[in-house]
């Protein structure tokens, strides 16, 4: 099964790692907010992907720590979309614009 | 290590690199509901049935809807005259990097040390129902409170707000 020095678990861990750095070159790189929305939602599914496969590979998968906090840490990133997507929805509503380059008033 | 792994880990890769790259708001998006599938598949490779399906269900089915319907909405459908990457964009690349360069040294230093079980575990939807109401009965509590708030908070936050009367 192992080819060379890579486990499987080493290799969901580092697509896992590659995943969470696209999600911050996304979240640090573009302009517009949805976009930044997005490569957080891409983090934080890399986070999944780590705790899954963890739990696969994991000497006590029957105690099923890893898959809750799997589950769990999906309905706290649905929540957060949920707001975040609202928060841009309000800001657009406010000063007319996306870009994070543009929005740098507190105050409406 | 298979071909099944390399594909979906290719899926999932291609699809986050074109969700942060591609230059049109709606064809991220699109990208980002590929990327997301990956790792449903990839939660699916790895026989975690219940939070693969869960995955599609929140991420492909509610996430990606939320993001075309707020790219609608906010008129993101047209491209910007000052290009899509920030001033700063060398700054971020290189924090990414090195991010990932850290990341990717720590996983080969040490996870040959961490003991691999290699059987599927037997673990069915009917366990992790019984763990939900029973063991983590409090923290389910806690996160249908959060997701109440939250929508609450979200329709209130979007909501039209009118002229006050000074």
């Amino acid at each position: 099964m192992s080819m060379g020095v890579t486990t499987p678990l080493a290799g969901y861990l580092l697509v896992a790692a590659l995943l969470f750095a696209i999600g911050l070159a996304g979240a640090l790189v573009r302009r517009n907010a949805i976009l930044v929305l997005i490569g957080i939602e891409l983090m934080l599914n890399s986070a999944n992907l780590n705790l899954i496969a963890f739990w696969r590979f994991g000497p006590h998968p029957e105690a099923l720590t890893g898959m809750m906090f799997a589950i769990f840490s999906i309905a706290v990133a649905a929540a957060e979309a949920a707001v975040g997507l609202g928060l841009v929805i309000a800001i657009h509503r406010q000063s007319n614009t996306t870009e994070l380059d543009k929005i740098n008033r507190m105050k409406g | 290590m298979n071909v099944v792994f390399y594909l979906l880990a290719a899926i999932t890769i291609g699809g986050g690199l074109a969700a942060v790259l591609l230059k049109h708001l709606v064809h991220c998006a699109l990208a980002t509901t590929v990327a997301f599938a990956g790792l449903a598949l990839l939660f699916l490779q790895l026989d975690a049935q219940f939070a693969g399906f869960a995955q599609i269900l929140v991420y492909i089915g509610a996430v990606a809807i939320l993001i075309v319907f707020a790219i609608l909405l906010t008129r993101g459908s047209e491209l910007p005259k000052d290009g899509v990457f920030s001033r700063s964009w060398f700054v971020g690349l290189v924090i990414a990097a090195g991010v990932f360069a850290v990341l990717a040294w720590a996983v080969l230093q040490s996870v040959r040390a961490v003991p691999q079980q290699t059987a599927a575990p037997a673990v069915t939807v009917r366990d992790i129902g019984n763990a939900l109401v029973g063991r983590y009965v409090l923290p389910l509590e806690i996160v249908g409170l959060l997701l109440t708030a939250a929508t609450i908070g979200a329709v209130i936050v979007a909501m039209h707000e009118k002229e006050r009367p000074r």
